[in-house]
């Protein structure tokens, strides 16, 4: 079942940043854009799995650290001319804590 | 005002006839047809040439495709791939494919190509056979190279050598079995066959010549084949490439007119007035093809036609061929020799270099030209033939190549572009002449060599003519380059000469700042113009810029390389390449605790430790600071390595103290930003075992002193150094270097490496600032050392005290 799960604040993540969360279905890659917006998205470029947490974030794309494809934060969508996607996971903001709609189960966090 | 209804267009056969031809019919009447394209493979039209780099692991499958899905959705064009047609059905003029999807046409185009030749053998049929002819080919011998198995390919023509040489790029060890006693027999004569036969061998191939192939061995899957002389050859993979035979089925059960090929007259249609055909399923007068220069100029004729244009004329082009396989050169044209007396054949042979070149001529005139080893004037030669240019006046120096045979020559790969005809042809693959880029690069404003790329495809294939393309737009855009250079990116239309302009005249001092002032499109940049803005600006405000991390590519960002698995590695400075049983003692311990899973020596004369996982950093640095070892920035676009040799400390030969040297240079330029990697290297005498001659700068010491020489490149294009200076002492060495330096980081565009800055502005202009101006040189090393107090902080060692943690650990964990 799903449930919607603090995973941190919004200030734990640099402005056109990202960070990680490990997840029982893999690692998610949480972005803040430069007006404060989050995105996640599960963290394998849809070309050849790079993280896509390491690469340059702007507007409301980031582009893989490998291979330089350009993804859509918010549908995980590649750019043309590449065909892909990255599976998006939901996340909301409340209050400045970062929530994201994940299997639920046990949550630790870290500093 | 009232459109006229569309006609239906169905192309069946999604491969490089049918989608060049349906490009050149949009080109000329976009509003003409309703296009449905039929494809039997299940991808969107690739490049089939380039299989054998996908093959050989040059080019990945995702690099190769031409046309994406969402240029069919741009042009609405109906791509339905992966669903063959069946049946044609010529008077109800419907088409059915395999889906059971039945379209009526009004115009169809049968683009079905051909089928790989297989010839009667018993065993054909087991697993493990295989042709090489599309990405399932491919897919299907990459499989068999991942499980380390053997191969052997039938065929030691073009196709069946750039599959050998594939498979052994990716470890398999491989046999060539060929039904002749020499490579290539169409397109080589003996000579040249040998050499080719010659370095593959010495590259790991074994041939099996005058091989008649008797039958595949083996029950449950191939075991290898046997010879109709006894001989056998094992093997897991058996590539059959033998050649190739027009796809026709369709049209015969459809009744058309059928020879070898699918016969087609001058305006490339069929003996049905609504059927035409292009590629190489056709046959036109009696000629099949195989190759796609002639197929791009069936696609211009077919389209005219089916523009409405009857005049168009298909006439075959004259054929040249290269075989592409990474470091042999191979070029031939026209005739491989004399045919009779009044042929005379010219050859020039270098055995000691492996350069072999015959050219053959008649009446005076080119006719065919052969090259091994050496095929920089193959273009020059095929152009000569095509024209049936006069030759006789330097018969006797043409065979040295363009560059001896008349004097005017200036572009790069032997071509004189000033002096080449409007009408020669640059561009073999995609039959683009000289005349058609000059006017794309006129007419559109064209600055870089992926523009023409996109509106020409010349060198959009295979490759081999990119610097004759490069040479014309140099030639064409030559004075005005920078006015006219291209923006830095899509945020903004001034070059990056000009922004660098900008940032200092109007004392632009942030990233927000340049971005407003100069009307950047997009606010907060992108990935491109963010990375050159950041260092721009701490090149010009050293003391004041706080840089940006989020602007920096991961490498950078966290002070590690990033590799393909998303794990990193780390290379500690090794001063001039020199170390200590104590920190080598160090690097062992942190691989042997992180249990990292390689340790390998460098090119660049230091240790790397590869596989490290990211939140595993902070550690290993800590580890390795606490050795006295910092960063080799490795991965930055900055001062990399310094290598040196032994020089006089121990060297017979030595002169100076070329290691002593080079760690004063490297502890003089460590930590700096550059526009794109700097490596130093210092010899100690000519003999130049540093390689000075290939690095941005290098130093070769010599009894009287010390040259610096600046410019070169080992890596991609290969670039010897320009002479700088010889100076006395060491002291100037750290002068002069610190100024060139500080220039380069002040002058060349991000990502600009010193060798093509050095080529741009000249080593004159150099010189003049360096050697000739005395103060301007001691001003520019002043300028270095100042940024270089604010460079100079080991960013491994602020990491260990927590700078950046974010970076290194995850936010959470969700179980
Ligand atoms: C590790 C090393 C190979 C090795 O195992 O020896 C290496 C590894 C890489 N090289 Fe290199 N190069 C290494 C020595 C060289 C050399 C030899 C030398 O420095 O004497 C050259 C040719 C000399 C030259 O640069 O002129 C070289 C020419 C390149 C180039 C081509 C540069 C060019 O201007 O043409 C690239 C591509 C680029 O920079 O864009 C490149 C890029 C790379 C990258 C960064 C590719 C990448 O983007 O991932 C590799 C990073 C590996 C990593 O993660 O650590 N590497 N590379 C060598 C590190 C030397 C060091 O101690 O720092
Ligand atoms: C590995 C390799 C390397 C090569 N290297 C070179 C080179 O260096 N230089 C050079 O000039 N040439 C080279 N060639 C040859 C060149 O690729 C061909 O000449 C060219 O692709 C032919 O184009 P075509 O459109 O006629 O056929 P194709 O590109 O084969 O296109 C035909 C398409 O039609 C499809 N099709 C067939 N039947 C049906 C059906 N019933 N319904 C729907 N679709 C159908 C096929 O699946 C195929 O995709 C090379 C070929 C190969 C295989
Ligand atoms: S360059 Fe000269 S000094 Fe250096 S090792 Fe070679 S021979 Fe000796
Ligand atoms: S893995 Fe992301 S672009 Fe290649």
């Amino acid at each position: 079942m799903k449930d919607w799960i603090r995973i941190g604040a919004l200030s734990d993540i640099p402005r056109l940043g990202a960070r990680t969360i490990e997840t029982a279905q893999g690692q998610v890659a949480v972005f803040r854009t430069k007006d404060d917006e989050v995105f996640a998205l599960f963290n394998r470029c849809p070309h050849k799995g790079g993280p896509l947490s390491e690469g340059i974030v702007s507007g409301k794309v980031v582009v893989c650290p490998l291979h330089s494809w350009t993804i859509d934060l918010a549908t995980g969508e590649a750019t043309a001319p590449d065909e892909g996607c990255t599976r998006p996971v939901e996340s909301r903001l409340a209050d400045g804590e970062i929530f994201l709609l994940l299997e639920r189960g046990r949550k630790v966090a870290h500093g | 005002m009232n459109a006229l209804p569309r006609q239906k267009l169905v192309v069946v056969g999604n491969g490089m006839a049918g989608m060049r031809t349906v490009e050149e019919l949009l080109a000329i009447a976009p509003a003409r047809f309703d296009i449905t394209v039929f494809g039997a493979e299940p991808h969107p039209n690739y490049n089939r040439i380039m299989l054998s780099s996908v093959l050989a692991g040059e080019k990945a499958v995702d690099d190769i495709i031409i046309n994406s899905r969402d240029w069919y959705d741009e042009n609405h064009i109906a791509l339905h791939a992966g669903d063959p047609v069946v049946a044609v059905d010529p008077v109800a003029k419907t088409v059915t494919a395999a889906s059971g999807l039945v379209v009526p046409y009004d115009r169809l185009l049968l683009a079905t190509g051909s089928k790989p030749l297989m010839p009667p053998l018993p065993g054909l049929d087991l697993p493990g056979v295989v042709a090489f002819r599309d990405i399932a080919d491919v897919e299907r011998m990459l499989a068999a190279a991942e499980a380390g198995q053997r191969a052997v390919v039938i065929g030691g023509g073009l196709l069946g050598l750039e599959a050998a040489w594939g498979l052994r790029r990716r470890g398999m060890p491989v046999a060539v079995v060929h039904l002749m006693d020499t490579l290539m027999e169409r397109q080589l004569d003996v000579e040249a066959g040998h050499l080719l036969q010659k370095d593959l061998t010495e590259r790991g191939l074994h041939f099996f010549m005058g091989g008649q192939t008797e039958e595949v061995m083996g029950t449950e899957r191939a075991e290898g084949l046997k010879l109709a002389d006894g001989r056998e050859v094992p093997a897991d993979l058996v590539v059959v490439a033998i050649g190739i035979r027009p796809n026709v089925d369709l049209a015969k059960a459809a009744g058309l007119e059928v020879n070898r090929g699918i016969v087609v007259g001058d305006g490339m249609r069929t003996s049905d007035s609504s059927i035409y055909s292009v590629g190489e399923c056709v046959e036109h007068r009696g000629q099949v093809f195989g190759l796609v220069a002639p197929l791009w100029e069936q696609a211009k004729v077919a389209a005219a036609h089916l523009a409405g244009n009857a005049d168009a004329i298909y006439v075959t082009p004259a054929l040249s061929t290269r075989l592409k396989i990474t470091g042999i050169d191979v070029f031939s044209a026209g005739r491989l020799a004399a045919q009779d007396e009044a042929d005379e054949e010219l050859i020039y042979r270098d055995s000691a270099k492996g350069i072999y070149k015959k050219l053959v001529l008649r009446d005076g005139k080119l006719v065919g030209a052969v090259m091994y080893g050496d095929v920089a004037d193959g273009n020059w030669y095929f152009q000569l033939m095509r024209e049936a240019a006069d030759v006789a006046e330097m018969r006797d120096r043409m065979i040295f190549g363009q560059a001896y045979a008349d004097h005017a020559c200036k572009g790069k790969g032997g071509m004189d572009v000033a002096a080449m005809a409007d009408d020669a042809q640059v561009c073999g693959c995609n039959g683009v002449s000289k005349g058609a880029i000059v006017k794309a690069i006129t007419e559109k404003g064209l600055t870089s060599l992926d523009e023409v790329k996109a509106h020409t495809k010349a060198s959009a294939s295979c490759g081999q003519c990119a610097s004759v393309v490069q040479a014309i737009l140099a030639h064409v855009t030559g004075e005005v380059v920078e006015a006219k250079a291209a923006g830095m990116c899509g945020c903004t239309d001034l070059s990056h000469d000009q922004v660098r302009r900008e940032i200092v005249a109007q004392d632009l001092k942030t990233m927000d700042d340049v971005r407003a002032a100069l009307g950047w499109r997009h606010a907060d940049g992108c990935a491109k113009c963010r990375p050159a803005l950041n260092y721009y600006l701490i090149c010009a405000w050293p003391a004041e810029y706080v840089d940006d991390n989020q602007s920096r590519f991961i490498n950078e960002r966290v002070h590690a390389n990033i590799q393909k698995d998303g794990t990193y590695s780390v290379i500690p400075r090794m001063w001039g390449g020199v170390t200590t049983p104590a920190e080598l003692r160090a690097i062992a311990d942190v691989a042997d605790k992180f249990a990292i899973p390689t340790v390998k020596v460098t090119g660049g004369q230091r240790i790397d430790l590869l596989g490290v996982r990211k939140e595993q950093l902070p550690a290993v640095w800590a580890d390795l600071n606490k050795a006295g070892l910092v960063s080799g920035h490795g991965y930055a676009k900055g001062l990399r390595t310094v290598k040196t040799c032994v020089g006089s400390e121990w060297c017979r030969f030595g002169t100076q103290d070329s290691t002593g040297l080079g760690i004063k240079l490297e502890r003089m330029m460590w930590g700096s930003w550059t526009p794109h990697k700097v490596k130093l290297a210092v010899s100690g005498c000519p003999r130049n075992c540093a390689e000075a001659t290939i690095k941005d700068i290098g130093i070769i010491c010599v009894e009287a002193g010390y040259d610096i020489v600046v410019g070169g490149n080992g890596g991609i294009e290969l670039r010897g150094t320009d002479h700088l200076a010889r100076v006395a002492t060491e002291a100037e060495v750290l002068e002069y270097s610190g100024a060139v330096m500080q220039i380069y980081r002040e002058e060349a565009r991000y990502l600009e490496r010193m060798a093509p800055w050095v080529e741009r502005v000249g080593i004159e202009s150099i010189k003049k600032r360096v050697v000739d101006d005395a103060a301007g040189r001691a001003a520019a090393h002043a300028r270095f050392l100042f940024s270089q107090a604010y460079a100079q902080i080991d960013p491994w060692a602020e990491r260990v005290k927590g700078l950046d943690a974010h970076e290194f650990n995850a936010l959470a964990e969700v179980e």
